[in-house]
């Protein structure tokens, strides 16, 4: 049966682990990541779950641990944040490498150093190239939405690859916000009962994970990833849409808010959209052509689609909540300017913003799309938003 | 080397469904130094067997009677176990034959056949 609940982005997280209920969950405590695995492990502590909760000594250990549950071949899930997926950095490539489809929530926070545990995006950025799935979520409803469907899209046959829902860390983690959640029988339903192809633990096929893999195939493997990756596009569309058949909320690539005639685009990831397109219906008031897409699935990157999507506008803002460090800019930016490359000839600029946790208010959006529509940004080189000059 | 299969063909993650192939990988390539066992002094106690990581010691009717040098690492193990000293390590490059000969430096003929494996005394 479904319910509407007060929520906060972490306790929406638990409540999709309650529903989905995993075989094993291998965790470490990280804030702001902390309080999922509170609500989690009482969840365990009071049986509401049937999961194997494995409490480690470190991050590396979970997700070592949970590497090695999904290569046994049940259903597993972490949670980590910033530093802490830092220190999980050799196994999370390992997991992408070894085809094991693991859950791992990540609760956006800034990387050390200097410490910091408020948001952005350098954590989960920083691993864009590993071979995980990311789903970012703007919301708590977002967060439970993509939990659910998470499972669903890594441990599909033609994609076998870790997901990792994403949402920002205390703006979103700690947010208390109003979520619809469907019953527990439509969630079991909808997420099913893993169907592993092999397993450590299956004595008559017996199978072995992580061997030496040198000039002669370890390049095929990697074709391999590749392709499982271009094919989780189409797994990922269809998983959202038979969700929205289920739930009414159907999900795609991205959200393209006012898009359609807009001569002013912002494009950004997370919680910074709800503040852009409160902007943009303001300023539509006001008669000025303005949109906002927000981009849900980073990886793999919808290029055509986002394309086909905002190509037609004049001018692109691209929002980034990390610094790339290369010179140019942040991470999201480079692709999609790679994207609108033989799309047309708007303009994309680039603004990084929110580092550490600053706050990105209406003010600040509304400025980038004055720079927009005035012409007045420098495309060579990105723009450092609401730092202190 | 079998012929190398495209990625369509072979199990994805690098995963090997197939038991106890790891005998078909030859490693031995790898090795400096190369056991050899001196059958004269050899009592058979088998714990070079026992020991070795790879194993690379060939056992027949309970007796020692050479090395598996297509596995074999030549990590000396088996020469430090020796409780007779029987087992030498020498270079790769001074070995005599070819790379899977020459594991006994002295054939052993001299000493009765023993019956069944391991204990005894010092016989040499």
């Amino acid at each position: 049966m479904k319910r509407t609940l007060a929520l906060t982005g972490n306790e929406s997280a638990a409540e999709a682990m309650r529903q989905i209920n995993p075989d094993v969950v291998a965790a470490y405590p990280i804030t702001p990541q902390t309080e999922l695995m509170h609500a989690f492990t009482q969840l365990v502590a009071d049986g509401a779950v049937k999961t194997e909760m494995i409490l480690v000594e470190s991050e590396h250990s979970a997700m070592s641990a949970c590497v090695g549950a999904a290569a046994a071949g049940v259903r597993v899930m972490t949670a980590t944040s910033a530093n802490g997926l830092a220190l999980m950095w050799e196994i999370v490539y390992i997991a992408a490498s070894l085809r094991l489809p693991l859950v791992m929530a990540v609760v956006n926070r800034a990387l050390s150093g200097p410490i910091n545990i408020h948001c952005d995006h350098s954590d989960s950025m920083g691993c864009r190239d590993s071979g995980w799935i990311q789903l970012y979520g703007e919301n708590p409803q977002e967060v439970y939405d993509n939990m659910l469907q998470a499972v669903r899209i890594a441990e599909h046959p033609d994609v076998l690859l870790p997901v990792m829902p994403t949402y920002d860390g205390f703006i979103i983690s700690h947010t208390l916000e109003r979520v619809d959640v469907i019953g527990d029988d439509e969630a079991s339903a909808f997420v099913g009962e893993p169907k592993p192809r092999f397993s450590l633990l299956d004595i008559d096929r017996p199978v072995t994970y992580g061997p030496l893999d040198l000039q002669d195939y370890y390049f095929e493997h990697k074709k391999q990833q590749a392709e499982a990756m271009k094919r989780a596009k189409e797994v990922v569309r269809e998983v959202g849409e038979e969700y929205g058949a289920r739930t009414g909320r159907a999900y795609g690539f991205f959200d393209a808010y006012r898009t359609e005639d807009a001569e002013q685009i912002i494009l950004c990831l997370g919680s910074a959209a709800g503040t852009a397109k409160a902007v943009a219906d303001e300023l539509r008031d006001g008669g000025r052509k303005v949109g906002v897409l927000k981009l849900r699935m980073f990886r793999p990157f919808p290029a055509e689609e986002l394309a086909r999507a905002i190509g037609h506008a004049r001018s692109i803002a691209v929002l980034d909540r990390a610094e790339g460090f290369n010179g140019v800019g942040g991470p999201v930016c480079p692709e999609v300017k790679a994207a609108l490359y033989k799309a047309g000839g708007a303009d994309v600029f680039n603004y990084v913003y929110g580092l550490g946790g600053r706050d990105l208010g209406p003010d600040l959006i509304r400025s980038v799309f004055d720079d927009l529509e005035a012409g007045r940004a420098d495309p060579r080189e990105a723009i450092h938003l609401g730092v202190r000059s | 080397m079998a012929e190398e299969r495209g990625w369509r063909e072979i199990p994805i993650g690098g995963l090997i469904l197939e038991a106890g192939n790891a005998e078909r990988y030859v490693t031995g390539g790898w090795r400096t130094y190369r056991p050899q066992v001196d059958k004269d002094v050899c009592i058979d106690c088998l714990q070079c067997w026992l020991l070795c990581p790879d194993m690379c010691i060939n056992v027949e009717d309970g007796r020692m009677t050479g090395y598996d040098y297509a596995h074999c690492k030549g990590c000396g193990i088996c020469e430090r176990i020796c409780p007779v000293h029987a087992i030498r390590m020498i270079l790769e490059s001074e070995a005599p034959g070819g790379a899977d000969e020459g594991g006994c430096w002295r054939s052993g003929k001299k000493r009765a056949p023993k019956k069944g494996a391991g204990g005894g005394g010092r016989t040499a």
